[in-house]
């Protein structure tokens, strides 16, 4: 009972007190900052010399929509998105199930696995440059050289300078980096399941193959759904990876990427906004239905 | 409650016999697939550290594969200082201009992350859930859609060009992750012990300091690494804060580096230059990997 939120103040107001000062900083530089970003992307502050800038109402946004230039980066984070999630999910799986029975020497496997997630991609990138190089046969280094190695030479090709594929190219170093993350949640999904479950289905003569099909795979969704929603919006954000690779060139813009530029690079701070409030739409679409099925879950299991 | 999965161990390894043939196969199968996983995964960092140890002039793209054919570790004391090459900063000085505020934002972090999750998991006031709940919001924001007004205010008050913020904004959008570790962490400490120190008339502060915080040390170690880790692997907050200049926060200078201030690029320094960078949060993942995971699962808050 002690600890049940009592209706005397005195019981509570002291961790209240303790919990103030970061309370303060998040409704400032969390919330605060974002209805400040959301009023700057309703002015016309679109080059450092405007002083003070005038309320525009929702024209920046109406113009990023006929910006061929967001369009592209919109239409390159789609496809980064679609194969980035697709790969990730399946390369994270596929290592879950060959972990999840146990074998001699997962440690050392798993460890290897997600060493990825502790390097900084603005250090990485300068390996990714090089395995995605885009030249071809005897010039050819990084993955175009290792393809004609094993006898896939047929498969290479320019990475991320070919004409529609870099987006997708620029894919493998993030299902690279984040597989281990998703083999961690499956691994620990797989583990969750109760044996008696396993074995119920193997006492009733179930094969090996079914056990995982109609016992195991179905206790997986909410991992699943997990996973899908950590892998988006992580994926919405992607840009030191992007630019570690390739800068801020053309072809690989995504986004957070032509956000840095328009802010940066042209002052454009009416358009930087608009593209952040536009990105945060995006994942706040994801990530509240997310923290209410959590939240949820939470309650039901207390 | 995730972490704490992976660490049990399967029955199936429990209850060992004899194998059959086909269990036999799928054995050898599941080994050779985990070793071709592993190779792919190796691949990018093998690839720096041989390249790294090829000298400044040796390093070519055909041969990036190719094992280094003497230790040459000439790459490694110019990648550090600058030399002749990049005159204009070095990465050394930057390195530990890094980890100075790298550890300070994550001690500074962790102390409030502690103090912040004993309030919202044992000492709740009206409203704490739901107050906890908009933390965690914060906690998936992408931080563009702080940073133009962040950038104005840092300019404003004439500190964009110091490090300290870098060490603020690290602490302050950290909170929510940090609070949210210690929370689930203290949520796991029975009602029972706390209940007992107020029968005995201790005050909340001293319970958590006598009887909690004594408890504390891994929730302490996964929030360190991870803001350690996070911290030390930014590029966003480094990039926008402080102008992309060169001289203060290790990521911005690696990419200087790497995009060369001279005309011609020297791959060996590049890749020498990247594995320098890696190594310090790649230390860290190999003795305490484990603590690791731990704070990366709860970013999922399945933790």
């Amino acid at each position: 009972m002690a600890l049940q939120t009592s209706k005397r103040v005195s019981t509570w107001i002291g961790g209240f007190l303790f919990v103030v000062p970061s309370i303060a900083a998040v409704a400032i530089f969390v919330y605060g900052m974002i209805a400040w970003t959301v009023r700057i992307s309703m002015t016309d502050r679109i080059s450092a010399s405007i002083k003070e800038p005038k309320f525009v109402g929702l024209q920046n946004y109406t113009n990023l929509i006929s910006d061929t230039r967001f369009t592209h980066a919109f239409e390159n984070l789609i496809k980064f998105t679609f194969l980035f999630i697709v790969g990730t999910t399946i390369a994270g799986f596929i290592m879950a199930l060959l972990l999840e029975k146990g074998i001699k020497g997962e440690g050392f496997f798993r460890s290897f696995y997600l060493y990825p997630l502790a390097i900084s991609f603005i250090a990485m990138g300068t390996v990714w440059n090089w395995l995605l190089n885009s030249n071809v046969d005897a010039d050819a280094g990084g993955l175009n050289l290792l393809l004609q190695k094993v006898g896939l030479g047929f498969l290479q090709n320019s990475w991320y300078l070919s004409e529609n594929g870099a987006a997708y190219a620029l894919a493998l170093p993030a299902i690279w980096q984040m597989a281990g993350y998703v083999l961690a949640l499956f691994l620990a999904g797989f583990r969750g399941i109760p044996d008696d479950l396993r074995e119920a289905a193997r006492v009733d003569g179930a094969s090996e193959s079914k056990i995982y099909r109609y016992v195991l795979f179905p206790q997986l969704t909410p991992t699943l759904f997990t996973v899908l929603i950590i892998l988006g919006h992580v994926s919405m954000k992607v840009f030191d990876l992007i630019i570690g690779i390739n800068g801020k060139s053309y072809v690989t813009q995504v986004v957070a990427v032509y956000m840095w530029e328009s802010t940066f690079d042209q002052r454009n701070y009416a358009k930087g906004t608009a593209i952040a409030v536009v990105l945060l739409l995006l994942i706040a679409l994801i990530i509240i239905p997310y923290l209410r099925w959590v939240i949820k879950q939470e309650n039901e299991n207390r | 409650m995730t972490a704490e999965l992976l660490e049990k161990k399967p029955t199936a390894i429990a209850n060992r016999r004899k194998r059959s043939g086909k269990e036999q196969f799928w054995l050898i199968f599941r080994y050779a697939s985990l070793t071709f996983i592993w190779f792919l995964i190796v691949m990018p960092i093998y690839v720096l550290v041989v390249n790294s140890l090829k000298g400044v002039k040796d390093v070519y793209l055909v041969n990036a594969f190719d094992l280094p054919k003497g230790l040459d570790f000439s790459a490694w004391p110019i990648s550090w200082s600058g030399g002749d090459y990049f005159s204009a900063f070095s990465l050394g000085e930057s390195l530990a201009r890094t980890l100075f505020f790298v550890i300070q934002s994550s001690i500074i972090s962790a102390i409030i992350g502690s103090i912040n999750g004993y309030v919202f998991a044992k000492w709740k006031f009206p409203g704490s859930n739901i107050v906890f709940t908009l933390f965690l919001f914060g906690m998936f924001i992408p931080y563009q859609a702080v940073m133009i007004p962040l950038v104005q205010l840092v300019t404003n008050m004439g500190i964009n060009k110091s490090i300290y913020v870098l060490v603020m904004a690290h602490v302050i959008y950290g909170i929510p992750i940090c609070t949210l570790i210690f929370r689930n962490y203290y949520a796991s400490i029975p009602d029972e012990l706390i209940e007992a120190g107020l029968v005995d008339k201790a005050s909340r502060i001293r319970i958590y300091l006598s009887i909690i915080l004594p408890l504390s040390l891994p929730a302490f170690v996964v929030v360190l690494i991870w803001q350690f880790t996070s911290a030390w692997n930014d590029f966003l907050f480094a990039i926008f804060l402080t102008g992309g200049s060169p001289k203060l926060s290790v990521a911005t200078t690696t990419l200087n580096f790497i995009t060369g201030s001279s005309n011609q690029v020297f791959y060996g320094l590049n890749m020498t230059a990247s594995l320098m960078v890696s190594l310090p949060t790649l230390i860290v993942y190999i003795f305490l990997g484990r603590y690791f995971l731990r704070g990366l699962l709860s970013g999922s808050l399945k933790g």
